[in-house]
């Protein structure tokens, strides 16, 4: 359970400090140290003395279908990585209370600190590799926070976007690495996984896999040429460099190739993969580190090389190399974590990190010089101090090394060259800072700092030296617990400090030598590498790639999506015709077997007159309302097809759709812009062609193919039981009122919809009225001639009347509350349009949405009546009255629902009609204060 | 139990008809009776999905009519679940459209509880023209909803979206017209047993129907290359619409999944692999374009619009896979991204609304509130782009181990790999032109009141991942009980009407 609390402890810690930073700086530090410093104490008091068999081992169940598990185990290693991560953590706490600037309260910052802690020890306390993996991007996300620490700064963004993208995409790596791994072992549990190490080594996915988890631990640890974010990354407080690049994130691909060091490594592609990058890296590190004249840019590159030296001894693949790397892991930490403190108090004091001004500075802080100058020499690899023995052990194992055959000889060599440099940068960064004559130029004039913010700088130092002499008494103990935990054994090693005259000892030797004579020689060395060296880093390389791809990305969007109608339907229909295309394509027979009626010559006039008249509406574009009759003439030939086929209904409704909508239609063109002609290229009119004629031919197939054919379709059961059950004797009634009556109150459902959408679109709306007509016509003058208005008139209730008729006769004969509306509807936009709006205004009341709501609420309760008496929704019901005088009465509740019907059509006709007259009617002087009726 | 099927359909029925004859009154009154609606609403989706838990299908028979006569309404596992989304989401929008965007649009509440009407009643019907005759209903109240307040921009991103869709409703009539045709049926349970003794003769035009739905559908979800519209019409739209249509693309996936692998994939009838190869390739389209259009936006409410594509292709990647581990990966993916999509809607109109840039991401002063603003669309921005610990991830790892074994694996992993990267460059971009850069706050605070709905919505992620393994055992229940249609098919077809015949009620 302690495990637990390991990692709750630090996150409580973090969701508290933007608290306790209310109560002063102290406080926060306080809390975020407490909370780290619990944590800390609770591992060590639980889990030392660490044995090979008792490790903290706990679990539940979190996700079952991912195989993610919330297990934590706590082995060696593990414990290795906690101590460094909290330890240091503490450390860094403490150093940033006195180095951040009063003003910060430090809330945000010890809430991200301490979640990215959280975030460390969650990597590495993981015993599943989802919760690795889910860990592992949360140290990105919350480094990139931490880095991005004072975002007003661009370089502070950049660093902190480049840092983000870079682990990021390596994450996304590992994740599929991570997956393919456990797919593998056939389980996430890292316990599983690690015993199934053969298994995995020989799975045909072994490479694939390897690589993917490779790119994420090499990201992670900043490994060439993926390197590049971490100098960028120096753009945080230095109180984040120090904690993100000694000891925790950098270290956590490191952690990862250790992890599973006993599952991926001893193959071929395993030494060459990370031995060969390792290499590269630390040599391309320590040469680069030289060169930089900024402070932590000298420790940002010096960190790639360490990390790089660390990698290569996994990379070796031997028991000893794995011994020297975590040996090196704690060494790195703690010398990089005081050098990166010593560094920010530097800066702190001068103003400045530019090496080539800082000099001489042994005069002014003699204490902190000691102190940095100790630590520096820790990373060279000075004797008595604990850089010298992981790299003694680092020469020793390149030298037994036997992988390359003949050019055996090159690793050591390489190891001591990047000695070599690794030694100049480090006299560099002790002469030029603290000696090399004076200061040049300095923002602020140096001293030493107050007592408070060396104590970590001190601890650390205390430790360098503590290890480097007794390194036996010392931390012997836990590196063979993270031994066991990678190895499963502790191989022999020795730690002494004297090994007799050996190859390493001369290899040190040279290196030291060597590494003051390059010095002595830098401003040659500079010379040359501004001369010789290209300029092209994989950093340009990144940005300009990026830059690319985003130009690309605009371009490819841009051409793609036009933002043109034309194009978007263009897709729709080839993707519709091609799709409805492709299961014709393979010898189908689409005749399926009915006779062929006779072609007489009224269906063939008719057909023609369709075609030409679809034709001719796409040829008169131009003059609306020709195009408009034409479209009319397409209805009216669908109108007699209907009656043809004895569908009276289907020809009724048709009709009055066709009416209705040809004059609503009139109404919209006359607003529209006059009608000039859009050219139109020949490769769209060759794209629209084919596009037409294609989606053309596969729908009349389609349609020909349907139609030959007999089948045995539900509508039997309508025909059979319109009449004994559904009570009435026009089937298509029963059907709309009854059988699917839920359609048709979902369909005047639609109409109520498209009043209310059209009112609010035109609620307010004022277009400027066309002064003349189509073809410069000038509008007539008699805008409501008598003799219409004298005919419509008396129309009016005859028209009322056949609707009423057709309503009521409906579910016997062709009518119904539908077609009744229309005629309703016609009726009265034929006032509107005989005598004008306000005339017709001023004798109706013109509550449209009480008609049109109300309608559609009176079909509802049709529907809900019958839920009282317990049957479902819209069941019909025939209620039987006896009246006095009149005696029997049969109402069927479908005629309730018919009625709602007829009032939502009427309603919605009249509605749409009135608003978009209202549009062409108004004057100009009449302010546009129309009472409204919603609101 | 079955008889509390009706409900999520009557409810806003009822409350928008209510609405409209009450249309004069004053905002108050509308307000009252949405919210309400609303609220019933919810209870309703709770109680229903707490009811399908148990693995059993619920049907109703509307008008008391056998199927596959009359209209069915069918609960299951997958409706109750997207009753529930369906739900959430407009309490969210509703919420935040009374703050202010009601004021501004006469029947906003009517055309709101109609969106819900139509949504609602595609979930739960069990007929395909039924469903066409709903999809009608919620496009003519997006319609509404989408253009209400007019503008140039917003005017001319409705009248595409209008366009197309009008084509879509001709091409869905087309389908049902071949499958009818063809069938004789067009109830979903009872096509599954005409289908399996079709005529082979007869199943090209059969699959030329049902490819045709696969387009519309694909319209619907805005599938590559039918996604022209989605865009510019979220872009544009009003917060609380953009953040109710965040469903709107899930009805095209839901109908997706109900009649591809429910209905045409039951059993082994010969459409069960009608819409398998065309599927993934679009999906990988889908995410591919979507995440150009994430990376290259310039405006927020458009990249949150191409942010919907993305996810609507990792969610055709699970549907397509074909397999019960996709499925469910894609179910969890589909509550993850409709829920945090809608709250970044809302919370793109809060930062654009304090921004005198508005919602383009471009330097400006930060919005006010910067800070509690920003934490929430770093929470938005880490679910979506599927960071820890955040839910975007569970539902990618979900999909991605599912996609492991697909003969597709490798095109698939590289894809939503990529895809991810890219999208989080995206939004590291959007996140650090509109909190980073700007100078501090210029405008005065509007309250916490409008941040709540985007900051309840967004809090659903989360949640998701703390109770990971409820949802994604729901998930997997519900895409078993999608692929396997037997529990449907026999809830619908072995319903027998109540009391045969018409009631014949006497008065004296």
């Amino acid at each position: 359970m302690f495990l637990v609390w390991i990692i709750l402890l630090p996150l409580l810690g973090a969701a508290l400090s933007p608290l306790a930073a209310q109560r002063g700086r102290g406080v926060a530090a306080w809390s975020a140290g407490s909370a780290s410093g619990l944590a800390l104490a609770l591992t060590l008091w639980q889990a030392l003395p660490l044995t090979a068999d008792s490790e903290a081992h706990i679990s539940w169940s979190w996700i079952p279908q991912l195989g993610l598990n919330l297990s934590l185990r706590l082995d060696g290693l593990a414990l290795l990585f906690v101590i460094l991560v909290l330890a240091i953590g503490l450390l860094v706490i403490l150093y940033a209370h006195y180095y951040l600037p009063k003003s910060d309260r430090l809330g945000r910052f010890y809430a991200l600190l301490l979640l990215f802690q959280t975030a460390m020890l969650g990597i590495v306390l993981s015993d599943n590799l989802l919760l690795l993996l889910l860990f592992w991007e949360l140290t990105s996300l919350s480094s990139f926070l931490l880095i991005a620490y004072h975002p007003h700064s661009s370089e502070a963004r950049k660093g902190a976007r480049t840092s983000l993208i870079v682990t990021a995409a390596g994450g996304l790596a590992l994740m599929a690495g991570l997956l393919l791994l456990g797919h593998i072992a056939g389980s996430f549990e890292l316990s599983t996984v690690l015993a199934s190490g053969d298994r995995v080594r020989e799975h045909e996915l072994y490479f694939p896999t390897l690589l993917l988890i490779l790119l994420g631990a090499f990201t992670k640890s900043a490994q060439f040429p993926l390197h590049f974010w971490l100098p960028k990354a120096m753009a945080a407080p230095t109180p984040v460099s120090a904690y993100l690049h000694s000891a925790t994130m950098v270290k956590a691909g490191v952690f990862l190739l250790a992890r599973l060091f006993p599952v991926l490594a001893e193959t071929e592609a395993w030494f060459y993969l990370v031995g060969g990058v390792g290499l590269t890296t630390l040599l391309f590190g320590a040469y680069t580190a030289l060169f930089k004249h900024d402070l932590k840019g000298l420790l940002a590159y010096s960190t790639i090389s360490h990390l790089g030296l660390i990698t290569l001894l996994f990379g070796l693949g031997t028991p000893l190399g794995a011994v020297a790397g975590l040996f090196h892991v704690v060494n790195h930490a703690i010398f990089k974590a005081s050098l990166f403190m010593a560094a920010g108090i530097i800066d702190h004091e001068t103003g400045t990190r530019d090496m080539r001004r800082i000099n001489g500075l042994w005069k002014y802080m003699p204490y902190t010089a000691t102190l940095a100058m100790v630590a520096a020499a820790a990373m060279a690899g000075v004797p008595l101090l604990n850089g010298f023995l992981s790299k003694e052990m680092f020469f020793a194992e390149t030298v037994h090394h036997e992988w390359l055959g003949a050019l055996d000889w090159l690793l050591p060599t390489a190891a001591t060259l990047a000695g070599v440099f690794s030694v100049a940068y480090s006299v560099r960064f002790i002469h030029d800072v603290f000696f090399n004559g004076e200061p040049i130029n300095l923002p602020r004039s140096p001293r030493e700092p107050g007592h408070r913010i060396r104590i970590p700088v001190e601890v650390l130092v205390a430790l360098c030296i503590v290890v480097g002499v007794m390194p036996g008494q010392t931390v012997r103990g836990l590196l063979d617990a993270a031994v066991t935990g990678v190895l499963g054994e502790v191989p022999y090693y020795s730690l002494a400090l004297w090994h007799g005259f050996s190859l390493p000892m001369l290899m040190s030797l040279v290196a030291l030598t060597g590494g003051v004579v390059v010095y002595v020689l830098r401003y040659q060395l500079f010379k040359l590498h501004d001369r010789w060296l290209p300029r092209v880093s994989s950093e340009d390389l990144f940005y300009r790639f990026s830059r690319g791809i985003l130009r690309l990305a605009r371009r490819f969007m841009q051409s793609f999506d036009n933002r043109s109608l034309q194009r978007y339907l263009a897709w729709l229909i080839a993707v519709a015709a091609i799709t409805a295309a492709a299961p014709l394509t393979n010898g189908v027979i689409l005749h399926g077997g009915a006779d062929l009626m006779p072609i007489d010559g009224v269906s063939l006039a008719a057909a023609l007159i369709l075609a030409v008249a679809a034709i001719a509406t796409v040829r008169m574009r131009h003059q609306r309302i020709t195009a408009l009759i034409m479209t009319s003439l397409v209805g009216l030939i669908v109108t007699l097809t209907f009656v043809h086929f004895s569908a009276p209904d289907l020809a009724l409704t048709q009709l009055s759709v066709e009416v209705v909508t040809t004059i609503l239609l009139l109404l919209v063109l006359y607003f529209l812009p006059g009608g000039e002609r859009l050219e139109i290229s020949p490769l769209r009119r060759v794209r629209d062609l084919l596009l037409a004629g294609s989606s053309g031919l596969v729908v009349a197939l389609l349609a020909f193919g349907v139609m030959t054919r007999s089948h045995t379709p539900i509508s039997e059961f309508f025909l059979e039981n319109a009449k004994p059950l559904g009570g009435g004797s026009n089937v298509v009634n029963v059907i709309l009122v009854d059988f699917r009556g839920f359609d048709t109150l979902g369909e005047i459902t639609v109409l109520a919809i498209a009043a209310a959408g059209i009112f609010m679109l035109l609620r307010g709306l004022h277009l400027p009225l066309p002064e003349h007509g189509f073809g410069r016509r000038q509008w007539a003058v008699d805008v409501h001639p008598l003799i219409m208005a004298a005919v419509s008139r008396p129309l009016l209730p005859l028209a009322l009347l056949v609707s009423l008729f057709l309503l009521l006769r409906g579910h016997n004969a062709p009518g119904g509350g539908f077609i009744a509306g229309l005629v309703a509807g016609t009726a009265l936009i034929l006032q509107h349009l005989a005598s004008g709006l306000q005339w017709t205004q001023q004798r109706m009341k013109r509550r449209y949405f009480t008609l049109i709501g109300g309608g559609v609420l009176l079909a509802s309760a049709t529907g809900l009546a019958s839920l009282l008496f317990g049957r479902p929704f819209l069941t019909s019901a025939v209620l039987h009255l006896e009246l006095p005088l009149i005696g029997e009465v049969e109402l069927a509740s479908a005629m309730a629902f018919d009625i709602g019907v007829f009032l939502t059509v009427v309603g919605t006709v009249i509605l749409i009609l009135e608003n978009l007259g209202r549009l062409s009617t108004q004057q100009s002087a009449q302010p546009p204060t129309e009472p409204e009726e919603m609101r | 139990m079955s008889e509390m099927l009706i409900l999520p359909i009557v409810v806003p029925l009822l409350a928008g008809a209510l609405l409209l004859v009450g249309a004069p009154r004053k905002l108050h009154w509308h307000r009252a009776i949405s919210t309400g609606a609303t609220v019933l609403m919810l209870i309703i989706a709770v109680r229903l999905l707490l009811h399908s838990g148990d693995g059993s299908v619920e049907a109703y028979l509307v008008g008391n009519w056998p199927a596959p006569f009359g209209i069915v309404l069918v609960l299951d596992r997958l409706a109750a679940l997207m009753l529930l989304l369906t739900a959430i989401l407009a309490a969210g929008a509703l919420a935040y459209g009374m703050l202010g965007t009601d004021r501004t649009a006469p029947g906003f509440h009517a055309l709101f509880m109609f969106q819900l009407l139509g949504l609602n009643g595609a979930f739960l019907t069990g007929d395909l023209f039924n469903l066409f005759v709903f999809f009608e209903i919620l496009l003519l109240a997006s319609y509404g909803l989408l253009l209400h307040g007019g503008g140039a921009a917003r005017t001319r991103a409705g009248l595409h979206y209008v366009v197309i869709n009008l084509v879509g409703s001709s091409l869905f009539l087309i389908a049902l017209g071949l499958i009818y045709g063809v069938t004789g049926t067009l109830n979903m349970a009872h096509l599954t047993e005409r289908l399996a003794t079709l005529d082979a003769s007869d199943v090209p035009l059969a699959s030329a129907g049902a490819l045709l739905l696969l387009v519309v559908f694909g319209l619907k979800a805005a599938i590559l290359p039918l996604h022209f519209w989605l865009p510019h019409a979220y872009g544009n739209a009003s917060a609380p619409v953009a953040a109710l249509f965040a469903i709107m693309t899930k009805v095209g996936v839901y109908a997706i999944v109900r009649v591809f692998e429910l209905v045409f994939g039951y059993g082994d009838g010969p459409l069960a692999d009608v819409a398998g190869p065309w599927l993934l390739p679009a999906a990988l389209l889908t995410l591919a374009v979507g995440t150009i259009g994430v990376v290259t936006s310039r405006d927020l409410r458009k990249m949150v619009g191409y942010l919907i594509i993305v996810s609507v292709g990792m969610l055709l990647v699970g549907i397509g896979l074909g397999t019960e581990t996709g499925l469910t990966g894609a179910l969890y993916y589909l509550i993850h991204t409709t829920l945090v999509t809608s709250g970044l809607f809302l919370l793109a109109d809060v930062i654009a609304r304090g921004r005198p840039q508005g919602s383009r991401i471009v330097v400006g002063p930060r919005p006010p509130d910067s800070a509690l603003i920003g934490v929430l669309f770093l929470v938005g921005a880490i679910a979506i782009a599927g960071m820890p610990p955040l839910s975007g991830l569970i539902g990618k790892l979900l999909i991605l181990s599912a996609a492991q074994t697909s003969a597709w694996a490798v095109w698939i992993w590289g894809t939503i790999l990529g895809s991810s990267l890219f999208v989080l460059v995206g939004l590291t971009r959007a996140g650090s032109s509109l909190f980073w850069q700007g100078d501090p706050v210029s405008s005065h605070s509007r309250g916490a009141l409008h941040i709540l709905p985007a900051a309840l919505l967004l809090s659903a992620s989360p949640l998701l991942v703390a109770f990971g393994g409820t949802v994604s055992g729901f998930a997997e229940a519900t895409a078993l009980q999608a692929l396997n249609g037997t529990a449907y098919v026999e809830a619908v077809l072995g319903l027998s009407p109540t009391v045969p015949g018409i009631p014949q009620v006497t008065l004296p």
